[in-house]
């Protein structure tokens, strides 16, 4: 039961992680590495938000995630739109800029237990015998709301929509008019509130700490990779993969290999199958 | 004035003492001859008396042969990127790699420095490649992510088996008989490598190498196999990262995870960005303009992999031709407005 239970809230996690990054290379072939330093920079704001202005939670959270947003957007608009197209420098650049916020945030002091975020709602329950706290029960709903929504906005919206078709056919998509930077601007705030969004929501069961940067990248990363790039169903699925294997390799073998468990797979996955579980898009051109 | 820009366009043509010394009249007066060999020259002596000028201070003195560990690393980097088109971000696990082999023989079995350095350079180049085998079908974003797990993965490893030291890492590894030794190893063992290297990019092999990165289906079609030659790359690159990697053991005398770390990936890439990939000198300069800046910025600590973060992103996304190759544009060619 403690399996289950933990495993499920751990895949939940994990795709939360990843939905932002998924997102944006999905829409603009983008890889975003530097989703893992917004996500960090997110919580800080809030923080700074909320402790240095006094500024209510909720709004606290909502003025990180509209920074975060804005960000994203500015980092598409002054720079990586310069590098479009040649996918090592987008690696490098985007890198570079998440290592610069992250690295400047733990020169600029960010570490100890200082830079913590309190829980939505304190205390914890009994499910089935196994105590959960309310913060991870409310991980799962976020979560599963952000996944609705974000299904609802890109199906049935007309933004929502030209970014599918601007993720399906990128050139098709121009004919009809509809702008490729514009839209590439929009995913970039939409992951970069995704990256914060996962932040917020997460970042209250621990510290706010730089390494979680780093973790959370390797995170998206790999469930992007294993799930095949650009591919919702298999990021999904992915997360559920790993999120269960690596409470079974903390349950049996020991918590250092948690990491490696994700490392290994995505190795594994590339070898194998290198498109990924579900991925289609362009396999043969782009990977072998 | 925008209409006055639409006239005009810049044109660059070679100079007429470039184009007399790629032939054989290089050799036909001392100016044609002094112009070819005057950079190169200045670029060897330079380097080679390096230490002596900064014999006064002896710390700097060993951040020479910081640069040239380094410098290795990123000319291992820009000629699998630029050479045989595989980017790969995992720079620290040669270094981590032939570290660890080096001290363990020595620790261990007692080897002594003159032997462990070559062994680990060969046993480690051969492993590293070994361990890269199955990943070199995979081109472009995909080898990039997977080598940035590498390292990650065998720091995590380590720590988590609790092998070769586990987190202490292995201490009591042989220091270099003296400085000066210690120096000239790394510099002349890196003048060997980059020209060594040049002249390998020019020969058959680099070649199809050059083949395998540009259009990699063409050189299938004609019956060559591309994953040896990539294993050839890796093999190349790998072996001066685990060079580069051994010496980094003797010189601190010491092996452990942080040998795996980011800045070993990181440094060499800003250097390859900022100093001008594709020329294989490139990065060697990059490493001795940015490495004495990482030293500087030693107090702020973490600062520095951000100062590089902003350096190579402004470098990448404003002038990615790099340094060098701006610098040899100068050289070569002149310019002029001309009016269309």
């Amino acid at each position: 039961m403690d399996i289950i239970i933990y495993g499920i809230i751990n895949s939940v996690t994990l795709a939360l992680m990843a939905l932002g990054f998924t997102l944006v290379y999905g829409v603009s072939r983008l890889p975003n590495f530097a989703h893992g330093a917004l996500y960090v920079l997110t919580g800080y704001i809030t923080w700074l938000l909320m402790n240095k202005l006094g500024v209510a939670y909720p709004i606290a959270i909502i003025g990180g995630l509209v920074i975060s947003a804005l960000f994203g957007a500015a980092m598409y608009q002054f720079v990586l739109i310069r590098v479009r197209g040649m996918p090592i420098s987008e690696i490098i650049a985007s890198y570079a800029i998440g290592l610069a916020i992250l690295e400047g945030l733990r020169w600029g002091g960010l570490k100890g237990a200082t830079f913590t975020l309190p829980p939505f709602i304190a205390g914890g329950i009994d499910l089935a015998g196994v105590s959960v706290d309310f913060q991870r029960l409310l991980v799962v709903g976020i979560g599963l709301l952000l996944f609705g929504s974000l299904w609802l906005f890109v199906n049935y919206t007309s933004l929502g929509l030209a970014l599918k078709g601007m993720a399906q056919d990128e050139r098709a998509a121009m004919t009809l008019g509809i702008d490729s930077d514009a839209m590439a601007v929009v995913a970039m705030a939409i992951g970069s509130a995704l990256a914060g969004a996962a932040g917020v929501v997460l970042l209250p069961l621990g510290n706010i700490v730089v390494e979680a940067g780093y973790y959370v990248l390797i995170m998206a990363v790999a469930v992007c990779i294993i799930g095949g790039l650009g591919s919702w169903t298999g990021a999904i699925l992915a997360a559920f993969i790993i999120g269960f294997a690596q409470i079974l390799t903390v349950v049996y073998l020991g918590t250092h290999f948690q990491v490696v468990v994700a490392l290994v797979a995505i190795i594994a996955t590339l070898i194998l199958r290198p498109s990924g579980l579900f991925g289609k898009q362009k396999e043969l051109e782009e990977r072998v | 004035m925008a209409s006055e820009k639409k006239d005009r366009r810049k044109e660059r043509l070679d100079r007429g003492i470039k184009v007399r010394t790629d032939g054989v009249y290089a050799i036909s007066s001392w100016l044609e001859i002094s112009y070819l060999v005057i950079p190169r020259f200045v670029f060897i002596v330079g380097f080679l008396l390096l230490p002596v000028v900064l014999t006064p201070f002896p710390y700097w003195q060993k951040v020479i042969s910081i640069i040239c560990m380094y410098a290795l690393l990123a000319i291992g980097f820009d000629f699998l990127a630029n050479y045989v088109g595989l980017v790969s971000l995992g720079g620290g696990f040669y270094i981590g790699v032939g570290a660890y082999i080096a001290a363990i023989l020595n620790t261990h079995f007692g080897v002594s420095l003159v032997f462990t350095i070559p062994v680990a350079t060969l046993v480690g180049a051969i492993l590293c490649t070994l361990l890269f085998l199955p990943c070199l079908p995979l081109r472009g974003v995909y080898f990039a992510i997977v080598s940035l797990m590498y390292p990650l993965l065998a720091a995590r490893i380590i720590e988590a088996l609790n092998i070769f030291g586990g987190t202490d890492g292995l201490i009591g590894v042989d220091g270099f008989s003296s400085k000066w030794i210690e120096t000239y190893v790394l510099i002349i063992s890196l003048l060997i490598v980059v020209f060594g290297l040049r002249r390998l990019v020019t020969e058959d092999l680099g070649l199809v190498f050059r083949g395998v990165k540009d259009n990699d289906q063409a050189v299938k079609a004609s019956g060559i196999n591309i994953t040896t030659y990539k294993a050839f790359g890796v093999l190349i690159a790998s072996a001066l990262g685990c060079l580069g990697g051994a010496c980094l053991a003797h010189i601190y005398m010491w092996a452990g995870i942080s040998q795996f770390a980011l800045d070993f990936s990181i440094i060499p890439i800003a250097a390859t960005v900022v100093g001008g990939g594709g020329s294989l000198i490139g990065p060697v300069i990059g490493c001795l303009i940015l490495v004495p800046i990482s030293e500087i910025l030693r107090d702020f600590g973490t600062l520095r992999i951000a100062v590089y973060a902003i350096i190579l992103t402004a470098f990448i996304v404003y002038k990615s031709e790099g340094l060098l190759n701006y610098a040899t544009r100068k050289y070569e060619q002149f310019e002029r407005w001309v009016e269309i």
